[in-house]
């Protein structure tokens, strides 16, 4: 049984991070049948992290960031054509050019899209942005690079934040709006939130909590010039970046009978696609931003995750489970972790931050901007987030896989007063943000509410 | 040759800054910025970078080649 696993054919759907990683790691559990790997943009797989930071600061070019193999996956890729249906009773990808691709196996990581200002003609005027490709870097860049009076970013998430740190950067004048509370404050909780609108405001951002922009504006000419706020202010402006969030690409999955939604691909542990009636399939599989999964540490909740070390994880896991028989597949619990640089500052973070009730400041300080927050639920320890401290991140790891109580037990020598004041985490409901969360969980507690549900398109 | 750093991975000991000092800079305190596509005469000196990561978080590779079809 598993020779045969190891042969036929394998289509990935998706050629970025998870795509790539997934063909390289059928290759070395040793299959040898026909890869096929398709991809709606014209390039070969690329690292988009150092689209809103490297790329924006213009350090280096946006074409710059393909990313190296660790093995040639002897795939037969299919660039810059876009899977549109598929038919799982005769297992076809059928893609956008007429063509189908017959498989035996199927991988899923379709990824996710920028959401784009929901406005259409607001969203064409010229110097409205979104920015997910190496594309849309490159273009902003250049705008960037042209010395713009002013940018406006809506959104304070992660991406918009590093938007805004770029510019800051380079120099330019720039705009944030959010309409909840502080930037960051959907994926880190209130305590957090408060250092990082006080990162932006320091470092001369314009930030603006509380509102919306009601209408971006053009000229004549069809030239972005400006944006009106839910407080009746004006924003003048000649670049806009919508960083609202992500979409995922599931609508070609519409007529699969896939359990394929706003919120990704449900899928096992073991990477398993589900179908619409909560049944597991046995040859479409699903890996990167687009699967939703679930997970013990956090309840089971099933979680949707936009996180490079996840593509990477999941798309091995996936790729091991396709050649390997039932009893030797493995489960992908890796736990999320991500980072993000803005400001001169190191944020990363481990765990679910959003799964939480309280918080400590472990280690550090607000004021020296350099701490270990630990969050923890129901007294026990599920997320850390560090500010220039990265290197204590992978103690919070261990107490996060251990189940370990919360608050945590003294250990660290720099320990302050603070880390015996649990504080509320105050994770805000998805639905007030500007930014869409990167981390989502999908299920549901008895005591909280936590659910993102997005209008597609 | 290309690089990509796993950043989730980095916790900031900056050996590959000594090392290659044209690819990699710190931003701040411990984040990383670099430069994905090296060039020739800098290949060698990544290639001691990333042996030298103490958390072995460089990757070196080709690109996929974009003849793909």
């Amino acid at each position: 049984m598993a020779g045969d696993l190891r042969d036929g054919r394998i289509v990935i759907v998706g050629a970025s991070l998870a795509g790539l990683r997934a063909a390289e790691a059928l290759r070395e559990e040793g299959f040898t049948g026909s890869l096929t790997v398709v991809g709606d943009e014209p390039y070969p797989p690329y690292d988009r992290p150092p689209l809103s930071k490297q790329v924006l600061l213009g350090r280096v070019a946006a074409d710059s960031t393909g990313l190296p193999m660790r093995r040639d996956p002897e795939a037969d890729w299919r660039l810059g054509v876009r899977a549109s249906g598929l038919d799982p009773l005769g297992k076809r990808v059928v893609l956008a050019d007429g063509k189908s691709l017959p498989y035996d196996r199927l991988l899923i990581a379709t990824g996710t899209r920028a959401r784009t200002w929901p406005n259409p003609e607001e969203a064409a005027l010229d110097g409205v942005f979104t920015l997910r490709t190496r594309d849309d870097a490159g273009e902003l860049a250049e705008r960037l690079a042209a010395g713009p009076r002013r940018v406006l970013v809506i959104g304070g998430g992660f991406t918009g934040s590093e938007i805004a740190s770029a510019c800051r950067e380079r120099g330019l004048e720039v705009t944030v709006t959010e309409r909840g509370p502080a930037p960051l404050v959907g994926a880190l909780g209130g305590t957090l939130s408060k250092l990082a609108a006080a990162m932006h405001r320091n470092n001369g951002v314009d930030l603006r909590c509380g509102v919306t922009v009601t209408a971006l504006r053009g000229d004549a000419s069809g030239r972005f010039m400006g944006a009106d706020l839910s407080d009746g202010s004006r924003v003048e402006a000649d670049v806009c970046v919508a960083a609202l969030g992500a979409v995922r690409n599931v609508e070609w999955l519409a007529d699969s009978g896939l359990a394929a939604g706003p919120r990704g691909i449900a899928c096992d542990a073991g990477c398993r696609a589900f179908n619409m009636y909560g049944i597991v399939t046995d040859d479409v599989f699903v890996a990167g931003d687009v699967s939703r999964f679930p997970h013990p540490l956090f309840g089971y909740q099933m979680l949707s995750l936009e996180h490079w070390g996840n593509a990477v994880a999941q798309a091995e896991v996936a790729a091991h489970n396709m050649v390997s028989p039932g009893p030797l597949r493995r489960p992908h619990l890796a736990i999320p972790t991500f980072w993000s640089t803005q400001f001169g500052l190191n944020i990363k973070s481990v765990g679910v931050p959003t799964f939480s009730d309280h918080v400590v400041i472990a280690q550090g300080s607000l004021e020296a901007r350099r701490l270990a927050m630990v969050y923890g639920y129901q007294g026990r320890v599920t997320a850390a987030v560090t500010v220039d401290m990265a290197k204590s991140l992978d103690y919070y790891r261990h107490l996060i896989e251990t189940a370990a109580p919360f608050p945590p037990a003294p250990g660290a020598a720099d320990r302050p007063i603070a880390a015996d004041i649990p504080v509320p985490s105050d994770v805000p409901d998805p639905k007030g943000l500007s930014h869409g969360p990167t981390v989502a969980l999908t299920g549901y507690l008895p005591d909280r509410r936590l659910t993102v549900v997005h209008p597609t398109g | 040759m290309r690089i990509v750093v796993d950043l989730t991975r980095c916790q900031g000991y900056a050996q590959c800054v000594f090392l290659a000092p044209k690819m990699f800079q710190l931003h701040g305190e411990e984040g990383l910025l670099y430069a994905p596509a090296v060039p020739d005469d800098q290949a060698e000196r990544v290639r001691q970078a990333a042996a030298a990561c103490p958390v072995q978080a460089i990757l070196l590779g080709e690109e996929v080649s974009a003849d793909g079809r």
